[in-house]
């Protein structure tokens, strides 16, 4: 019996290796290493995404609100500094431009990041962000390395030119990690729950043994009837 | 109290159903940690309802608003999150339980006689739910939910004669649309579930009819004392349900480690392109169904097209959900668990789960030339095991099967 459930979970834990080694063959992507719990670099990801990303991408499934209860932020911070639009406090983040214009403009419809982070992952974004090239070729003078003929411009061109490397790639790490909190607002409290109804669990299954081991005394010693 | 419970017998047998099912229920006292999963499969169903029933409240079945109530109950609806990851992560752990539940009935012989009608009310019930799911998967309206809709469904479509328009029919469009959503919805929160509860209803009535199989395979009826008590058996309350009550604990803590900390688990219970909302215009790279339905995915693409039908294929993937019907004739030992079976069962155990999973995995890869020939080996060792079951199961020594059950 033990043997068995042995090989079956060894032969479980092997497949999981195996499918994940599987998962990240032929891609190339650098480690976004964000944290959702940095509330300073979710805030300045905020910022940073409403200046350089919110005039082409809209985040629809998200409220402004939302975002400054989630991330600490007072409403009249959130109006001072990461509302452009005339958008009111409790809608969603629509993009401004139009959708005619940007057809004409990029030759498609920046999409919505709603949910970038899920579909892509936050590598993918990380990455993205940090590998365009120049390529005079292209309409905007500029190529992606892991999104071949993008559309898209090097909007953070600026401040690649600007910052060391280092800062650049922070700033590129907190615009990631705001996208992830903005793919699922509930992971900021996701994890920690999940902790404490693990505790929880545990003491349940403490008090579950114990009961079930006190019952069993009577198969164990062959005296279940003896109680009736 | 006493009052009560006769009042209430006098008009319907309460007392009498307790003792059945339960306090008289004579269970074989050498269960063993297989015996967990059939009550888990309850547990996971009963959490699927009620689960269903709030998110029900909040979705939209309408391929114009499904995507977006989704995200609604993800970000709006107070504990939406938590209700939608319940519900997804159940429909996997569902799969892995009873996964685990009919490799239990392989094991030891659980499909064998007196238990034949059990074991196919529990491949029915079994087929139901991979609807159940199929169908539940559709409704985020999701990349993956529409394609993989449109392959699975366009199957229909390969029906000699009638195909076209029997796709139409199911469809009630040309294509997977808003009609098709409608009726997937219809069908996953209230057809479906109904029939899964009236079979779970039967599939446990037939098993207190007959009494439960045990690790050893002995029956335990066939060793009573003077009472008429099977000597082996205890009453399945309160000793197998303070058991059972430890197993379903163990089972929330990984089912909540799922739920809290990887309720996407990396793709495999939603899959990343399912977070991009339905585009008819724009296939994705790769379709693949989700983990539950890939075995019968990969024998669906192992059998090449013949005379320039796909039917072949159709016909295959059904073969292989209903092959498992006919388990409990196509098994002619004498003995039912693998502790007493003859080495040539062993073997071909093994090579049946390796195919299954191999297979499983398989169906999530895109085809290639050697993932193709790897699913034709393997949907031919699957087939195997059940049309050479008669010949391995009649060979080989067979240990002596005790007259009592056994300690472990």
């Amino acid at each position: 019996m033990k043997k068995l459930l042995n090989t079956t979970i060894s032969v479980l834990a092997g497949l999981t290796i195996s499918f994940n080694a599987l998962a990240v063959v032929g891609t190339t992507l650098d480690s976004a290493n964000t944290d959702i719990n940095d509330q300073k670099s979710l805030q300045n990801g905020a910022k940073m995404f409403m200046n350089y990303c919110s005039g082409c991408h809209s985040i629809a499934f998200m409220r402004y609100n939302r975002i400054g209860k989630d991330l600490n932020i007072s409403d009249a911070d959130v109006e001072k500094n990461l509302m452009f639009s005339g958008d009111k406090i409790g809608e969603t983040i629509t993009s401004s431009m139009s959708k005619v214009g940007a057809e004409k403009w990029f030759g498609t419809t920046p999409p919505d990041l709603s949910l970038v982070s899920r579909s892509k992952g936050v590598d993918w974004i990380y990455t993205y962000l940090r590998s365009f090239y120049k390529d005079e070729s292209r309409p905007f003078g500029v190529n992606n390395k892991i999104l071949v003929n993008a559309s898209m411009p090097d909007v953070l061109w600026e401040l690649k030119q600007n910052k060391s490397a280092e800062d650049f790639d922070q700033d590129v790490r907190d615009i990631t990690n705001f996208l992830d909190y903005v793919g699922e607002p509930a992971k900021l409290v996701r994890v920690d729950l999940g902790y404490k109804v693990l505790a929880f669990l545990f003491v349940l299954f403490i008090l579950s043994y114990l009961l079930k081991k006190e019952y069993w005394k009577d198969v164990k010693y062959g005296k279940w009837r003896a109680k009736d | 109290m006493d009052n009560n419970k006769s009042w209430i017998d006098q008009r319907f047998p309460l007392t009498k159903v307790w003792n059945e099912h339960l306090a008289e229920y004579y269970t074989p006292r050498n269960f063993n940690f297989w015996y967990f999963f059939g009550s888990l499969a309850m547990l996971v169903l009963v959490m699927q309802i009620v689960t269903g029933i709030f998110l029900t409240m909040h979705f939209k079945p309408d391929a114009a608003n499904a995507f977006a109530s989704v995200e609604y109950i993800m970000r709006d609806v107070d504990w939406g999150w938590l209700i939608r990851y319940l519900h997804s992560t159940g429909a996997s752990a569902f799969f892995i339980v009873i996964y685990l539940h009919m490799y239990r009935g392989l094991l030891y012989g659980s499909y064998k006689a007196p238990r034949e009608l059990i074991w196919i009310l529990g491949m029915v019930l079994y087929i139901a739910l991979m609807a159940e799911a199929f169908m539940g998967y559709v409704l985020p309206w999701g990349q993956m939910s529409y394609w993989g809709a449109q392959v699975i469904i366009s199957l229909f479509g390969s029906v000699p004669f009638i195909g076209p328009e029997l796709l139409t029919w199911i469809l009630g469009d040309y294509a997977v649309g808003d009609p098709a959503l409608n009726r997937f919805f219809s069908l996953h929160v209230i057809a479906l579930p109904l029939i899964l509860v009236v079979l779970v209803f039967l599939h446990i009535v037939a098993l207190h009819t007959v009494g439960s199989n045990n690790p050893d395979g002995v029956e335990i009826k066939k060793n009573k004392d003077k009472d008429g008590i099977p000597k082996d058996g205890i009453p399945f309350h309160p000793y197998y349900s303070v058991k059972d009550i430890v197993g379903v604990v163990v089972f929330l803590m990984l089912f909540s480690a799922a739920v809290f900390f990887a309720p996407a688990m990396n793709g495999y219970f939603l899959e990343h392109a399912n977070f991009i909302e339905a585009n008819p215009l724009k296939t994705p790279d790769h379709i693949a169904p989700l983990w539950y339905l890939t075995p019968f995915y990969s024998v669906l693409r192992a059998i090449p097209p013949m005379f320039g039908s796909q039917f072949p294929g159709v016909v295959g993937m059904f073969a292989a959900l209903l092959i498992l019907l006919a388990l409990p004739w196509l098994d002619r030992s004498k003995v039912k668990s693998i502790r007493y079976r003859s080495w040539p069962y062993k073997v071909a155990l093994g090579i049946f789960v390796v195919s299954f999973i191999v297979l499983g995995w398989l169906g999530m890869q895109p085809v290639t030339e050697l993932n193709a020939l790897l699913a034709r080996i393997f949907t031919a060792a699957y087939f195997g095991f059940f049309i050479l079951m008669p010949w391995f199961t009649s060979i080989g020594k067979t240990k002596e099967v005790p007259a009592r059950v056994t300690e472990k």
